[in-house]
């Protein structure tokens, strides 16, 4: 027993140092000084957390209101949101044909899904804006075909972050929804038709409610990542747009005040958190 | 028998799946009419093709080539969801999802009913088949017989004209299944619905229809109410499958059928022919050999003695097949017993011995 246990101990070990002490040591930077030049300063104070909302005055110390932070945090609910809603809807039709073809060609299907991370998300993030950009093959075609007058500004915009944003996450939607219909027992729908339903009411009161797990799960997936996701922002936005991973970045690298950054980063992580928690109650209380 | 018209009515109804060398014809050749108010059963073995048919009907298959009427109308391409025929589904494919009540008055909803129409419905559904108190339970809360009722309950809320049942008591234990059979069967009589079950049960067919088609090879091999199916069974087949019967090769000669090891068998055909004598193994004496009289079969050898509770069962060698007798304990003849090795005479009752077409 005691060496079956022991199984676990590298899995453990591994979190503990690499997630639970990295975040504990980021909660505790939160509360801390900054240093000049990065760093922290062993010195208690909530400075950073008051200044996700308001700005100090440089000369008089007044705190004057500033919703700069809370608008970016807005915006990457925003374009996670839009991300997971897009993702929901090219991925659940996906996962259906897949989950619904023979065995041999799912498992086809189900490495296809997988094949895009054999490259490296920075090389598909900058292939995409390659793809994206004024003289890029896109815009190109466009003209060709005299479709377009001048280039359509598909890059370094909101769109671009989209749709980098979907083009990375899409596999973890498809994956646990491929899992629930998977696990779909299909005889329902033919209940659903036999009671009448039309295939929009099968779809609304039988098929969804049942992969409802399966619905949240992926969009978890979608959501969380992409709410603090860096590299789409930073390369198709042009760092014009900025999204909550690039704020956190940039107070690490740039202005060098790591309690603002450890401040965004437990904002970020407690707001995530609790979400889960209460996604988890709804789908408790569900249960019972 | 008053006359209410037919049911459903197929006509030269077949399914082919597959095309070409690869074709699996599932089912052929289909004509039937099925009465308004009849319990009737669709019975076989599995892949004889009865859940294929009862598909057809139900509109979840289409077929290669025929027709099927619904009380005289023809349902060709019209989908399930338009038929006026529900289902109650082998493994009861209840809305895992939803609530007693929610699951019973799914139909009413897809309709678009009253909302107080529903409720009533539901209520009505719910005592009839006595589920009083379990509205708000999920199917995960209920045992299989519970279950069972209620998706009998939510086939029969919308009101359907034909039931179909698929095979509904299979997965219940033998004890629940006797209570169902009598239940299904008054339950039937009571809302006068036409019933079409499918099952590989004979005696659930016996028990309850007032028809059976028996079903092997996509075809069917006989029609007929169930003491019809059992007493005068057509082939080879039916006879084997309902009840089995001791089938034993013969060939017909002038003064009957002679049968290796049990003599002739008076019986009339073509002298000559190879045919089958089929003889239901209680409807055989077994006596002592030694008093051997004319017309009983034998003499055979004891080779196993199966007791079984309620008849004592036996089988003989000698003859070209083993043959099996089963003697009712008690009575005068439950007195009788044999054990292995003891040489013994048959002799079938009037009228049991059916001559089949090899």
């Amino acid at each position: 027993m005691k060496l079956h246990r022991l199984l676990l101990a590298p899995s453990l070990g591994t979190i503990l140092i690499f997630m639970a002490l990295p975040i504990a040591l980021t909660t505790l930077y939160s509360i801390l000084s900054p240093a000049q030049y990065g760093g922290v300063i062993w010195q208690p104070s909530g400075e950073a957390y008051v200044r996700l909302l308001f700005e100090r005055d440089i000369f008089d110390d007044t705190l004057s209101f500033n919703a700069d932070y809370l608008q970016i945090l807005g915006r990457s609910v925003v374009q996670a949101g839009i991300a997971t809603i897009l993702c929901l809807m090219i991925g659940l039709p996906t996962a259906w044909f897949i989950a619904t073809r023979p065995p041999a060609q799912k498992s086809l299907c189900l490495m296809l899904v997988t094949v895009p991370y054999w490259v490296n998300l920075l090389v598909r993030t900058i292939a995409l804006l390659l793809m994206l950009r004024d003289e890029g093959p896109i815009n190109g075609a466009l003209q060709s075909m005299g479709l377009a007058d001048g280039p359509l500004p598909l890059a370094y915009n909101n769109f671009a972050i989209g749709l980098g944003l979907v083009s990375s996450f899409l596999p973890f939607m498809i994956l646990p929804l491929y899992a629930a219909i998977e696990r779909f027992d299909f005889s329902l729908l033919e209940a659903a038709y036999d009671l009448h339903a039309s295939r929009w009411q099968a779809v609304r009161s039988v098929i969804l409610p049942i992969l409802r797990p399966g619905l949240i799960a992926g969009g978890l997936l979608v959501f969380i990542p992409g709410i603090g996701s860096y590299l789409a922002p930073d390369i198709l936005g042009g760092g014009k747009t900025l999204m909550l991973g690039n704020l956190i970045g940039m107070q690490f690298q740039g202005s060098r005040n790591w309690p603002f950054g450890a401040a965004l980063s437990t904002v970020l992580m407690s707001v995530t958190l609790i979400a889960l928690i209460l996604v988890a109650r709804r789908a408790a209380r569900e249960e019972a | 028998m008053q006359d209410h018209g037919d049911a459903c009515r197929l006509t030269g109804l077949g399914r082919t799946y597959g095309r070409g060398t690869s074709a699996h014809h599932a089912l052929g050749g289909i004509d039937l009419a099925i009465r308004a108010n009849e319990f009737f059963t669709l019975l076989g073995p599995s892949g004889c093709g009865k859940t294929t048919l009862l598909r057809l009907i139900a509109g979840f298959d289409q077929p290669t080539v025929g027709e099927i009427a619904i009380f005289g109308r023809n349902v060709a391409g019209m989908p399930p969801e338009d038929r006026p025929v529900n289902t109650v589904f082998q493994h009861y494919a209840l809305f895992p999802h939803l609530t007693v009540a929610e699951n019973v008055g799914f139909a009413l909803r897809m309709l678009g009913r009253p909302r107080a129409e529903i409720a009533a419905t539901v209520a009505r559904m719910v005592e009839l088949v006595g589920l009083e108190g379990m509205e708000q339970r999920r199917p995960d809360q209920l045992s299989g017989g519970q279950k069972q009722r209620v998706a009998l309950a939510r086939a029969l809320a919308p009101g359907p004209k034909i039931l179909l049942l698929d095979e509904p008591l299979s997965a219940l234990d033998a004890k629940l299944r006797q209570r169902m059979r009598s239940e299904l069967k008054a339950l039937q009589r009571e809302t006068g619905i036409t019933f079409v079950f499918v099952t590989h049960d004979q005696d659930e067919a016996l028990a309850m229809s007032d028809r059976i088609a028996v079903m092997q090879g996509g075809r069917v091999q006989q029609l007929g109410r169930p003491e019809e199916i059992y007493e005068a069974p057509a082939n080879r087949f039916v006879a084997d499958f309902i009840g089995g019967a001791n089938l034993i090769p013969a060939r017909m000669g002038p003064e009957g059928a002679m049968a290796e090891g049990l003599g002739t068998i008076p019986a009339t055909g073509t002298s000559g022919a190879e045919v089958t004598l089929a003889i239901r193994p209680e409807r055989l004496a077994i006596l002592p050999a030694g008093g051997h009289q004319p017309g009983d079969l034998g003499p055979l050898v004891v080779a196993e003695r199966i007791y079984m509770g309620n008849e004592l069962s036996f089988r003989l060698e000698g003859a070209a097949v083993p043959l099996h007798v089963t003697l009712p304990r008690g009575g005068l003849r439950g007195a009788l017993d044999f054990a292995p090795g003891d040489r013994v005479a048959l002799r079938p009752e009037t009228g049991a011995i059916r001559v089949l077409a090899s």
